[in-house]
């Protein structure tokens, strides 16, 4: 191998390496860019790390490098290279400094591993009982008296401590740009912190394979102030202790109508209906459809007409429904908000 | 030895292969076939990064995006490279220590047809109802029955098949090193491939049993309604975790021990110089074997053990970085000094070091848990271990087959090819992983079928397939290299490397008793020491002598192809079937008991005839 292959490619590599970088991802997805304290420190060992693993890839690039173009084999070169045992000081240097590094690495890996496993009781931290399902996420506030789900809502810039569960098979819970993950088991609970300190919508993923639709295991993480917090808690506990509203229009009523019949076994709305599939209480305020796609009415309606087509092998049964219905109950759909901004 | 046969029985071609106990035969059985599941591997790999290409395209919708994941991950660990790998320890490990054979003939060949036919049965699932869909890993619940389909029985019984294939090629290695040495080749003479190879089976014994509890607990719930892992039944899904990564963790190793060893005989070969710190090395790997035992559970970091067992298991997986670090700077300074050439085999050996390095470094970085909590399951895991075992453990692997290919098969592969070979696979390998360590920090799960457009993953996930290409290119021009090989009339040299050790001081192809004297050994890199002592070749240690074979037998075969069926029993829950299957087995089992067979004498005249001199 000649020498400017070589420079050829490290140049190559830093050059995808520089492009790489320049885009660290979006804002509200990338654990490169932390929005909360969880997200900072594991960003801080991830930027310690390899700061330390770089340095130790540049000295062997720069012996392998060297060694390579100095001792390649000339033309009509005679001889046989002196044949060395060993040495035993460059032996121990290179078992010494590794460790050295490794210790290096060690005392923040103790410090922040412990800081992240810290349980907050309900008088530090929002409570959060966080269920996985085949593939939706159901998210209770049992201090608050309040559920929802796919849609996780937060107070910015205070500790939210989760208790973590699935009902089905093993999820894993990841907002990478609050925090890393962690698993949900079937039969067991978890428990994590983390805290935002960014209002604004976050994407959060599941992360451990869960059957066709793990990849679009979605869900949105939707920050906001204290008091509008404390509103959106306010009026989910108001509607939830009551009677569903009766709905406005006469197409809205006819939604309801089916709604009630066909959809409430499974879906619960203001205090109503089964735990089977995600509650639907503030389905109008959410930001997404089924996690991913966009809250239009096209897309619930297309949801409705074949709910294996836009999520497959989740658990909601096709119904059926002919056109009409369907705009009727999108129509229902719409009004199902706690929101005033709507 | 009058009742020893004096013949050789008169066998050839396939049916020759159907019944043959020969070490060097079977390493070409096991080339065959890890080629033939490679390939199949490789193409579930194509379409899954075809799928990738783009966000949200449907090329092969999410259920068969996650068939091709795990048969993807299952075929390359169990099916391709595990074989490649026996390929190589059985055509060169018994050449490495100046033996006329390996220590069990039959149970080597058994060995060889347990794996294939348990991989066969893996991958008839595709025609029979479907490939398993929970992962390579088959995490429970996702793995019973509530959640999956006869995928998952296909992969429970095809590895616990082809499994014991493997671990008694394991204990037949151990056995065949510890035994079967020719004089003067101590333990600390031995070449760093038979080190390797050595430590490699070793972990064989210990670590397949723990995978071999957990398919047979997993096939207790799937197929008569046990309950280990089912919480609703009080069941634990994290005790699979353990018993899979208490296998799956040293295995690993299994895995990137022997290409160690390849890469410490080729640096060494082509750099005219023996290896820097043989008895460091000889540490390293035996460190390295033993700790690969000892952090299992950095591969659940995030289910939950809490921070006193992760920080503990996280530190134990950093110490792996100092043996590995002994080992990288132990090459570059065998290197240091020499003269290096650089055909084919050297350059995937060099090209192996900047690569594997890079891999070792992010192992140290997801050793780190708090970090690991955002790494963990992300395309960066991804990327790390594909830099392990792609770029460390396939590169050492094409490295080992361009050295030790004349040897094999007495025909040298070309050069020009292999350097495109090189190129294409070395290139295209980092356009394909290395965007996928910031794929995973922007936030890509792994195991995704698609990505949403609105997310930023666009560009890493179409420069990740169009490396991909790069790397199928360089496949091909393999495939192309042997078959020009095949065809090419002109015959391999015994030694064209100018070779340090035992396996090159005999012809290309050896003759079927390797050795016709057994050689005495007097240092490290015996050929070497005799090469600079100006000698020929090796220094015979007994007379020419009549050599005792062992009978080619067709049991082997039939005693697989008897658990073979039974296991299509068992997926279908048909007993009948499992009990003509399993008797069968036994009954090949017991011919082979009370069957004296002693074996055959090549005569010295017959030596003589062929004219090999050791």
């Amino acid at each position: 191998m000649k020498g400017w292959q070589q420079y050829w490619r490290q140049f190559s590599l830093f050059a995808l390496l520089a492009l790489v970088l320049t885009g660290c991802g979006k804002d509200e997805l990338s654990a490169l860019k932390p929005s909360g304290p969880v997200a900072a420190m594991q960003f801080d060992l991830m930027k310690l790390s390899s700061a330390i693993m770089i340095g130790v890839f540049i000295v062997v690039m720069t012996i392998f490098t060297y060694v390579l173009i100095r001792y390649r084999k000339r033309p009509g070169q005679q001889g046989i290279p002196k044949q060395v045992e060993g040495n035993h000081a460059l032996e121990i240097l290179w078992t010494v400094i590794p460790f050295l590094l490794l210790i290096i690495m060690a005392i923040p890996t103790v410090t922040t591993g412990f800081a992240l496993h810290k349980e907050y009781p309900k008088e530090e931290a929002v409570q959060v009982k966080v269920t996985a399902h085949q593939f939706w996420w159901e998210f209770e506030y049992p201090d608050l008296g309040v559920a929802t789900a796919q849609d996780l809502v937060l107070p910015v810039g205070k500790k939210v401590q989760f208790v973590l569960s699935a009902s089905d098979v093993k999820h894993a819970f990841w907002i990478p740009a609050l925090g890393g993950k962690i698993d949900t088991n079937p039969g067991q609970e978890n428990k994590m912190w983390l805290q935002a300190d960014k209002t604004g919508i976050y994407y959060g993923k599941c992360a451990e394979l869960c059957g066709a639709s793990h990849a679009l295991m979605d869900f949105k993480v939707e920050v906001m102030e204290q008091a509008d917090f404390d509103t959106w808690v306010a009026n989910m506990k108001g509607v939830q202790a009551k009677e569903p509203a009766t709905a406005t229009s006469p197409l809205a009523a006819e939604g309801q109508q089916i709604f009630d019949k066909s959809c409430l076994g499974c879906h619960a709305v203001a205090g109503k209906g089964g735990k089977m599939g995600p509650n639907l209480t503030n389905f109008a305020d959410r930001e997404r459809v089924a996690g991913i796609k966009a809250h239009t009415p096209q897309n619930i309606a297309e949801w409705l007409k074949d709910p294996q087509k836009m999520k497959p092998g989740n658990k909601m049964p096709n119904l059926n429904l002919d056109d009409n219905q369907v705009k009727a109950l999108v129509e229902y759909m719409g009004t199902l908000s706690v929101s005033e901004k709507k | 030895m009058s009742a020893h046969a004096s013949h050789a029985p008169n066998r050839s071609g396939l049916w020759d292969y159907l019944t043959t106990v020969d070490h060097k035969k079977i390493a070409i059985l096991y080339l065959i076939a890890g080629g033939i599941f490679f390939l199949a591997g490789g193409l579930e790999a194509l379409l899954i990064r075809l799928q990738l290409m783009y966000p949200e395209i449907e090329l092969v919708g999410a259920k068969t995006f996650n068939e091709l994941i795990t048969m993807h991950g299952t075929t390359m660990i169990f099916l391709a490279v595990m074989p490649v790998i026996f390929a190589l320890m059985n055509a060169i490990v018994p050449l490495q220590i100046g033996a006329r054979d390996v220590a069990f003939p039959f149970v080597n060949a058994l060995g060889f047809w347990l794996f294939f036919f348990g991989g066969v049965l893996l991958n008839t699932s595709w025609f029979l109802g479907g490939a398993p869909d929970a992962g390579w890993t088959s995490y429970t619940t996702l793995a019973l029955n509530q959640y999956s389909g006869i995928g998952v029985d296909f992969y429970v019984l095809g590895l616990q098949i082809a499994g014991l294939g493997t671990l008694i090629g394991g204990i037949n290695f151990l056995v065949t090193i510890i035994n079967m040495r020719a004089p003067g080749m101590t333990f600390m003479r031995m070449p760093m491939f038979t080190w390797s190879s050595f430590i490699t089976s070793g972990l064989i014994l210990f670590a397949f049993p723990a995978i071999t509890v957990g398919l047979v607990l997993l096939m207790f719930d799937r197929l008569f309604g046990g309950n280990f892992f089912n919480p609703d039944a009080g069941g634990n899904v994290v005790i699979w975790e353990h018993l899979f990564w208490i296998f799956g963790h040293p295995e690993v190793y299994i895995l990137i021990l022997p290409a160690f060893g390849i890469i410490s005989e080729v640096v060494s070969t082509f750099s005219r110089k023996r290896l820097f710190g043989y008895s460091s090395m000889v540490f390293a790997t035996a460190l390295i074997g033993f700790l690969g035992f000892m952090v299992w559970a950095h591969h659940m970091f995030t289910t939950g053990l809490g921070a006193i067992a992760n920080t503990l298991f996280g530190l134990a997986t950093m110490l792996i970085a100092v043996p590995t670090g002994i080992k990288i700077f132990n090459w570059l300074l065998t290197m240091w000094g020499g003269q290096i050439r650089f055909p084919t085999a050297n350059l995937f050996a060099v090209g192996f070091i900047p690569t594997f390095t890079i891999g070792g470094m992010t192992g140290v970085m997801l050793a780190v848990p708090p970090a690991d909590y955002q790494y963990h399951d992300s395309y960066f895991v991804v990327a790390h271990f594909h830099y392990v075992i792609v770029g460390g453990l396939v590169f050492g692997l094409f490295a080992g087959l361009y050295y030790w290919w004349p040897k094999m098969f007495g025909k040298m592969l070309n050069e020009t090819i292999g350097k495109w070979n090189f190129w294409t696979f070395f290139i295209g390998f980092h356009l394909t992983f290395f965007p996928q360590h910031f794929l995973g920090l922007m936030g890509m799960p792994r195991r995704v079928f698609t990505y949403l457009k609105d997310q930023n993953l666009d560009m890493g996930n179409f420069i990740s397939t169009i490396g991909a290409f790069g790397m199928t290119i360089g496949t091909i021009l393999f495939l192309i290299n042997v078959v020009v090989a095949a065809k090419s009339s002109k015959r391999a040299p015994a030694d064209p490397w100018d070779g340090r050790s035992l396996e090159w001081a005999i012809p290309s192809p050896p003759p079927e008793y390797n050795f016709v004297q057994t050689p005495l050994v007097r240092g490290l890199d015996a050929l070497w020491v005799e090469k600079m002592a100006g000698n020929k070749g090796m220094t015979p240690a007994e007379p020419i002598g009549d050599i005792h074979m062992p009978s080619p037998s067709f049991l082997p075969f039939l005693m697989s192809l008897g658990l073979f069926v039974a296991g299509y029993g068992f997926i279908y829950h048909n007993y009948v079937v499992v009990v003509i299957g399993l008797l069968f087995t036994l009954g090949c089992m017991f011919t082979r008991s009370v069957k004296d067979d002693p074996g055959y004498h090549i005569h010295e005249d017959e030596l003589e005839e062929k004219g090999v001199k050791a």
